[in-house]
Order: structure tokens, then C-alpha cells, then sequence
């Protein structure tokens, strides 16, 4: 009947058969040329650290979370040298909201980090870590009682956020009879938009001014620092030097007026990741500063200030996200293949919003684990709840995956396994992978019982 | 289910529909459908002849044969 039924009929027996892929049509449409000549061709990834992703996930299931040891060593390097080869005192603090796993703190610790915490539940994580009061910078709007009795007592680095916090600390340590050690979180306008000023108090108008010299006359304080954190994600470096140099002119101020030296300048953190932004037209990693070219202008900047060369302060950096994202992966599956109305292709994934918080802000890489041709077509890629807003990916030139083919998401280790939420499903296990290339479990799957053990139902609803 | 008449196709899958001005790409397993469709066969003889040659179990044949003549369909190139 035709060549391909001869064809067949040549075919001995059921091994010789083709390797097959699903059939597409994708429609030519004439669209502007791209002039950066960006890759068409979707990259795959089968290993992690050389360890094969489905050995994992034929143990382990599926979804679940993989962090690399060796990446968070290797970035955490790179990090110091880029600041320490510029400035003579340079102290990282490990940012414990971006990932609090335990494993993930240690081993941040392990490499010379403090701790910098925003509440009394990752102060307690910090302690019970191994890092004593005088390393751990306590941040946050919110510090309870208990928590800056605490901070107070440890030595800690108390960070004051408004003028409430001021007070309150205040009469907390005349009540211990202790001087808390505090610094002074700064908002300023380093030409950032938006400028973050719900944060600390007001370099400009005078306000930070004002209570830096209330903290050099209360009998129950010792002003160990300054601190500022313009905001997030900043690919603008030259920002940093125009923080770096506001702060150092307060500490000349303050030197001036008080005769006092601050132990410390904490500029904080907000270096961008590789992971490409939402609405960017080109991907992250070629578009996010070095380590090298935000310490290059932060250090410069101090340099070149009037801080006297022999009383330099310790330059701190609160560096989250730059640090981790890269050394956190998902692993998933393919759930279904579907078709929307208006003919584009939707694939479903096993991995949600849930597990992938910031899939909201971030056109996060969905890559196969293994391809048999170069097709592709335009897709979106949609979690498994069931809710509108659990979207992957709005659209992606995505392989030709079935039912059961496995997936993964590069670059997820910053805020996604704090910002989690235990929504419709519970949280999936999490993954360490270590120097020797060991694959070890970090955090169990979360249980039905555990999540339903935190319950009570009142007796007139028990029956 | 038939494809329009006029439709071209060439071998290495660029697909032409005179009357829209249309063009399409089709991976090799897609022109091999619309080829076998050019010739006449019906989805059920596509089918076998798909099952034959390559290493796929009827499931997942059905359902992206399925969806391929959708978008055969969605995009106008069938005779309704």
C-alpha cells in the first residue's frame, strides 16, 4: 500500500523498531530575529554532581529536593576570595531565612559564616547549630521579649529596626543590668527602586542621625555597627558603592562627635542569583554581576573613603541567595500531557508553587533528564494543584516528555525550602549531596500523622 | 478524516496550506502521519502502521495520535 507498510514488512522482528517520539506540528511564524543569537536548544541533565538523578529518584521518589555540598563550598569560596583579595577584614553571615536546613546551615558555619537571623526561631536554629551569641546578627522587625532578653544575655548583635525596638531594648537590658551590643539598621537612597525604606531608619533625613546619637548616650547600650540592605536582587553594582561610602561618612561622623570607632559595617546582602527574572530578555547568568564586580565597587568605595587606614571596620555581608540558589535542584515528573483550547501544548509536573515559591518572580529553567530528539514545542508548564495560579512556566520551547519522564529545575536553593508552603500536598523529602559525592537524607518526607498530630477538635465536634 | 486536498509537504516535514498561508514544521513522525493521511489511509490502518514500526505500546500511541489529528484539526488542515 504505501513505501512505509513495505518497510514494515521488511522488519524481522520487534527489536529492530524505531525510537519513538510523540508527533508534533508547531505553526512558522515569522517573529523578529533575535539579535543575541540565543540557544534554541533545551540542555539536559542527567547527573548531579555525577550522581545519576535517577538512581536518586528511583530511590527517593518523587518530587523531591537536591542540595550539592561541593556547589555551596565552591560559591561560599568564591565569595570570600572576591572580597578578602580586596579588603583587608572582610566576615560573611550566613542569611538564614534564604535556606535553614539544618545541613545547609552547617555547612555555611563550616566555612567561616555567622549567623544572621530575623527571628527567635532561627536564633534558636543558629544556637543549636553550634554559633555562639557573638555571631549571630539579629535582624527583623520583630524581636520578642524573650528573644532580645536572650540576644541580650548571649552578647548577640542586636539590629535596631524603629524606634519602638529602641525603647524597648533599652529598658530590657537596664532590667539585666547588661549593655546590649547594638548596631543600627539604615535605609538609604543608593538610587535603588524601590528603595526599601520600611526597614531601619532614614539615612537622609536625619532620622538614623538622631537615634545613633540616642545609642551613644544610653547607659545600656554599646554601638557595635551600622548596617544597611538596599533590597534584593541588585544587579546594579554601582549601588553598593554609593551605600559603601554613605556608611563610611556616618562612621567618620560618628568618630567625629563621639571619639567612637565601629567594630563593624554590615552592607548586607541582595546580590543577584543567575536565575533569570521574569520579563528579562536575556538569561540571568549572563546578565548578574560577578562576586568579583560587587566587591570590586563595595570595597573600592570604603577604600577610597576617610576611614582611617589602621581602624578599618569589619566589613559583614549577609549574602543569601548569590550563595545557595545555585547549589538547589528539584527533581520531578511528568504528570500529563494536555492540549488548551487555544492549541497551545500544557504539560503537568509534579512540582507546584508549593515547593517552587519563587517560580512567582523567576523563569526557572525545566530541564529533561534525558532527550531522544531535539524537537520541541511551545508549552506551559503547570504544577499538580488545583489552583489557577500554580504556573511553572507561562511558556517554553519544552521537549517532547510522556507521562512518567523525569525533570529538573536547576538553581532552586534560595528561599524555596523556607518560603514552602504546605499547601494541598505535604512537603517532599530533601537531599544531600556530599564532597564524596554521598547522597544523604537531610529532611524527611513530611507525614500525614505529624501534620494532623498539631490538631484538636473541640468535644462538641468529636462525634 | 481526510486532509485537505492541496496541502504540501516536503521531506523534510515543511508543511504548506495554500489556502491560509500557513506554514508548519513537523517532526519525522508527523510527516510519516500526514503522509500516510495523503495517501489515503484511515487513523485506524496510521495506527498499525505506527505500532509496527516503532517501539511504542498502544497507549501512549493512541493518546498522541489523538492529540496530533486535534492539531491537525486546530490549525485547519482537515476536511471537515
Amino acid at each position: 500500500m504505501s513505501f512505509f507498510l513495505k518497510e514494515n514488512n521488511s522488519i524481522p522482528n520487534q527489536m529492530e523498531k524505531l525510537e519513538y517520539e510523540r508527533p508534533i506540528i508547531n505553526k512558522v511564524n515569522a517573529g523578529m530575529p533575535d539579535k543575541f543569537g540565543m540557544s534554541t536548544r533545551v540542555p539536559v541533565m542527567s547527573h548531579i554532581e555525577e550522581v545519576a538523578i535517577k538512581d536518586i529518584m528511583d530511590q527517593y521518589g518523587s518530587p523531591l529536593y537536591v542540595i550539592s555540598e561541593p556547589c555551596i563550598r565552591n560559591t561560599y569560596r568564591q565569595a570570600q576570595k572576591a572580597f578578602a583579595s580586596r579588603y583587608p577584614r572582610v566576615q560573611f553571615a550566613w542569611s538564614y531565612k534564604t535556606n535553614y536546613l539544618n545541613a545547609v546551615c552547617k555547612i555555611f558555619h563550616s566555612e567561616g559564616a555567622w549567623a544572621e537571623v530575623v527571628s527567635g526561631f532561627e536564633y534558636s536554629k543558629a544556637v543549636e547549630n553550634g554559633i555562639s551569641g557573638d555571631q549571630i546578627i539579629f535582624n527583623g522587625p520583630e524581636k520578642s521579649k524573650a528573644d532580645l532578653e536572650r540576644a541580650i544575655n548571649d552578647g548577640a548583635m542586636v539590629h535596631l529596626d524603629s524606634l519602638d525596638e529602641f525603647y524597648f531594648l533599652g529598658e530590657l537590658a537596664q532590667n539585666l543590668n547588661k549593655k546590649a551590643k547594638v548596631a543600627l539598621r539604615i535605609n538609604l537612597d543608593a538610587g535603588i527602586y524601590p528603595q526599601w525604606d520600611r526597614f531601619g531608619f532614614n539615612l537622609e533625613n536625619g532620622e538614623a542621625w538622631h537615634v545613633l546619637t540616642r545609642v551613644m548616650l544610653h547607659d545600656y547600650m554599646e554601638l557595635l555597627g551600622l548596617h544597611t540592605h538596599m533590597g534584593t536582587y541588585i544587579t546594579a553594582v554601582s549601588a553598593y558603592a554609593i551605600a559603601a561610602k554613605k556608611m563610611a561618612d556616618l562612621a567618620i561622623r560618628l568618630f567625629r562627635k563621639f571619639n567612637h570607632s565601629v567594630k563593624y559595617l554590615d552592607l548586607g546582602g541582595g546580590f543577584a542569583s543567575k536565575n533569570t527574572l521574569k520579563g528579562a530578555y536575556l538569561p540571568g547568568s549572563d546578565t548578574c554581576p560577578s562576586f568579583d564586580d560587587y566587591a570590586e565597587a563595595l570595597t573600592s568605595a570604603l577604600l577610597a573613603s576617610e576611614l582611617p587606614p589602621e581602624r578599618l571596620p569589619l566589613l559583614i555581608l549577609e549574602c543569601g541567595r548569590a550563595l545557595v540558589d545555585d547549589a538547589g535542584f528539584i527533581l520531578g515528573r511528568v504528570l500529563a500531557n494536555k492540549r488548551l483550547v487555544d492549541g497551545r501544548r500544557a504539560t503537568v509536573i509534579d512540582v507546584g508553587v508549593n515547593m517552587l515559591f519563587t517560580s512567582f518572580w523567576y523563569e526557572h529553567d525545566v530541564l529533561p533528564t534525558r532527550l531522544k530528539s531535539e524537537q520541541t514545542e511551545n508549552t506551559t508548564i503547570y504544577g499538580p494543584l488545583c489552583m489557577n495560579i500554580d504556573v511553572i512556566r507561562e511558556a517554553v520551547q519544552f521537549p517532547l516528555l510522556q507521562r512518567g519522564d523525569a525533570v529538573v529545575i536547576p538553581r532552586i536553593g534560595a528561599y524555596n525550602m523556607t518560603q514552602w508552603m504546605q499547601f494541598i500536598k505535604l512537603r517532599p523529602p530533601v537531599l544531600l549531596i556530599d564532597e564524596d559525592r554521598k547522597v544523604h537524607l537531610i529532611r524527611k518526607q513530611e507525614t500525614y500523622e505529624q501534620f494532623n498530630a498539631m490538631e484538636t477538635i473541640p468535644e462538641h465536634l468529636k462525634t | 478524516m481526510k486532509l485537505k486536498r492541496n496541502i504540501a509537504i516536503s521531506e523534510n516535514g515543511f508543511l504548506f496550506n495554500p489556502e491560509t498561508g500557513d506554514s508548519f514544521l513537523l517532526n519525522p513522525i508527523a510527516r510519516e502521519i500526514v503522509n500516510f493521511l495523503k495517501e489515503g489511509n484511515d487513523v485506524a490502518d496510521v495506527k498499525q502502521l505506527l505500532f509496527d514500526r516503532y517501539e511504542v505500546d498502544l497507549v501512549t500511541l493512541e493518546k498522541n495520535l489523538e492529540d496530533f489529528l486535534e492539531m491537525l484539526q486546530h490549525n485547519e488542515l482537515l476536511d471537515r
